[in-house]
C-alpha cells in the first residue's frame, strides 16, 4: 500500500491509501473513492475528464505520452504540472504525491 | 413548426437506432442534436477507435457504425435539426408537446424520447474574467462562417488540432490573426504545427507562445484582449473577434429543468418500457440510469426496442400492436 493525498475543487484534502500491485490507474483510484470524474472515454486519454493537477511528487510519474500532452493542448486550464489520471499507473513510485482534481465534477444535480 | 410523431433529443447511436425502431411500427422521427453532426460520442469523441461488441460486427470503427446507422434508418425517412440544442418541453391539452430549441425551431410531437448521452457537447471556457459577457459581442466558440472574420483582427486561443486548424484557415481570410497557446509546442497533427510556425515565421500571423489571456474589454462589443506572458508581462491587443478553442465536453444542460427524475446527472426510468416519470417521455441510451445499467451501445439499441413499442400506445390509442419479425415483411418504407 501506498499513500496518496487528493484535493477536491473546494480544496478540501484527503489521504488515501492504494494498492500499488493491482494494475489501477489514478483515475480507477479517484472513482473508486467516490470523487465525481466523469472520465468519458474510460481511460484512453481521449476526453480530458480526468485532469489532475500533480502539486508534489511530479518527478516521480512517468513520462507523458504524445496522446497525452496533446489532450492537455486542449484544456484551457491545464499547467505545466497538469496530467491526466488515467494515464497514471499507481506505483511505489507515486507514494507521498499530492493530487488536485481539476476535471468539472460534472454530477451536480 | 415540423409536426411528428416521436421526437428525439440526441442524435447519438442509439437515437440514430430508436428511428428505426420506431419505423418498424410506423412511427415518423426528427431528431434533434446540439452538435452539427449525428453519431454523438463516437463521432465527437472516438470516429476511428475500432469496436469489438456490437453483435455481428466483430470489429467497426466508430464512425462506421454511425455510417451504417444512417444507412439503416434512411427507409424511414428521419428529419433532422442539427447544431441546436432543445432547451424547453411544453406540454399540450391534448397530451402532445411541442419542443423549442436554441434557434426557436419548434416540433410538435405525441412523444419525447430523450437520448441525449451524457449531455450536450458543449465547448469549454477557459477562465476569462468577462468572457460570458461578451458572448456573441466578438466571444465566439465555433467558426460556424469564416466569412463572418474576413477583414477582421481576431485572436485564437488553444493548442489542439482544432485551434491549429482554424488558425491556418483563417490566415487567408481575416485582416490579423494572432494564436495564443500556453505552452511553446503543439503535440496535436505535426503538419499543422509545423504550417503555423511557418505562417508566424513569415509574418502572415502572431503566434504567442507560453501565454495566456487573462481579461478582455470592450464596451458593448470586445475590443481588446489582455495576453499575460510566463514572466508575467501583460499586454494589450486589439481584436474584433477571440475564439477559445478548447474542445468540447458534455453538460447535462437544460435536461435538468423539465421536471423529470433525475439522479447523479441521469434520468431514472422504469425498465418496463425505459418511461421516465413523465407520460409519454422516454429516456435511453448513456442517458438514463436504473439498477444494473451498463453504458454501452448495445444496451442503448435494446432500450430503444422497448421504447417504440411502448411510445406505440402514444401514437396510435386506438390500434392494437402485433409484434412480427423484419423478416416477416422487410422493412417498408416511407
Ligand atoms: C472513447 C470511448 C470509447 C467507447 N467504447 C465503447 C465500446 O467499445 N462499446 C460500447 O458499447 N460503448 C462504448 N463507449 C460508450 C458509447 O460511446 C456510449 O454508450 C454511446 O455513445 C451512448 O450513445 P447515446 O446515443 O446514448 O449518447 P451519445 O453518443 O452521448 O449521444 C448523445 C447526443 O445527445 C446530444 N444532446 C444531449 N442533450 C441535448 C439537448 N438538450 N439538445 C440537443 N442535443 C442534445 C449530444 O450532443 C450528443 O450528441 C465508448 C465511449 C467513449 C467515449
Ligand atoms: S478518462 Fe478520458 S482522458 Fe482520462
Amino acid at each position: 500500500m501506498i499513500n496518496i493525498t487528493v484535493l477536491n475543487k473546494a480544496g478540501e484534502e484527503r489521504l488515501l491509501e492504494v494498492p500499488e500491485d493491482m494494475g489501477l490507474n489514478l483515475m480507477e483510484i479517484l472513482k473508486a473513492n467516490e470523487y465525481n470524474v466523469l472520465a468519458t472515454c474510460g481511460g484512453m486519454a481521449m476526453c480530458g475528464t480526468c485532469h489532475v493537477q500533480v502539486l508534489e511528487g511530479m518527478d516521480n510519474l512517468g513520462a507523458h505520452s504524445d496522446a497525452e500532452l496533446d489532450m492537455l493542448d486542449t484544456l484551457p486550464d491545464a499547467e505545466s504540472n497538469s496530467r491526466l489520471s488515467c494515464q497514471l499507473q499507481i506505483n511505489e513510485n507515486m507514494d507521498g504525491a499530492v493530487f488536485k482534481l481539476m476535471a468539472e465534477e460534472d454530477i451536480a444535480v | 413548426m415540423i409536426t411528428t410523431d416521436i421526437c428525439i433529443i440526441g442524435a447519438g447511436p442509439v437515437g440514430l437506432f430508436a428511428v428505426f425502431e420506431a419505423g418498424l411500427l410506423k412511427m415518423r422521427c426528427h431528431l434533434v442534436d446540439a452538435l452539427p453532426q449525428v453519431g454523438g460520442q463516437l463521432s465527437e469523441i472516438y470516429p476511428y477507435k475500432p469496436i469489438y461488441d456490437i453483435p455481428g460486427a466483430p470489429e467497426i470503427k466508430a464512425q462506421e457504425l454511425v455510417d451504417n446507422l444512417k444507412k439503416q434508418i434512411a427507409p424511414f425517412s428521419p428529419t433532422f435539426s442539427l447544431g441546436e440544442r432543445v432547451e424547453s418541453i411544453e406540454r399540450q391539452e391534448d397530451k402532445s408537446f411541442i419542443v423549442t430549441t436554441s434557434d426557436d425551431t419548434k416540433i410538435h410531437c405525441k412523444v419525447i424520447t430523450i437520448a441525449g448521452g451524457l449531455g450536450c457537447f458543449e465547448p469549454r471556457k477557459p477562465a476569462i474574467e468577462q468572457l460570458e459577457a461578451f458572448e456573441g459581442k466578438g466571444v465566439t466558440y465555433m467558426v460556424k462562417d469564416p466569412e463572418l472574420f474576413r477583414d477582421k483582427d481576431i485572436v485564437l486561443a488553444g493548442g489542439g488540432d482544432s485551434a491549429l486548424d482554424w488558425t491556418i484557415f483563417l490566415s487567408n481570410v481575416a485582416k490579423s490573426v494572432t494564436l495564443v497557446h500556453r505552452s511553446d509546442t503543439f503535440r496535436g497533427a505535426p503538419d499543422s504545427a509545423e504550417k503555423v510556425f511557418h505562417l508566424a515565421e513569415t509574418g502572415k500571423i502572431n503566434l504567442v507562445l507560453k501565454s495566456n489571456i487573462v481579461k478582455i474589454n470592450g464596451n458593448g462589443k470586445l475590443n481588446e484582449v489582455l495576453i499575460e506572458a510566463s514572466d508575467k508581462t501583460v499586454t494589450a491587443r486589439p481584436t474584433d473577434y477571440l475564439i477559445p478553442l478548447f474542445g468540447l465536453s458534455p453538460k447535462l444542460g437544460p435536461i435538468a429543468d423539465w421536471g423529470l427524475q433525475i439522479d447523479k446527472s441521469q434520468i431514472s426510468v422504469n425498465t418496463v418500457d425505459y418511461s421516465t416519470n413523465i407520460e409519454g417521455i422516454y429516456a435511453i441510451g448513456d442517458i438514463n440510469t436504473y439498477p444494473g445499467k451498463l453504458k454501452l451501445i448495445l444496451c442503448g439499441f435494446h432500450e430503444s426496442a422497448l421504447m417504440a413499442h411502448s411510445a406505440f400506445k402514444h401514437v396510435y390509442p386506438n390500434q392494437r400492436l402485433s409484434f412480427k419479425y423484419t423478416t416477416v415483411n422487410g422493412v417498408n418504407a416511407f
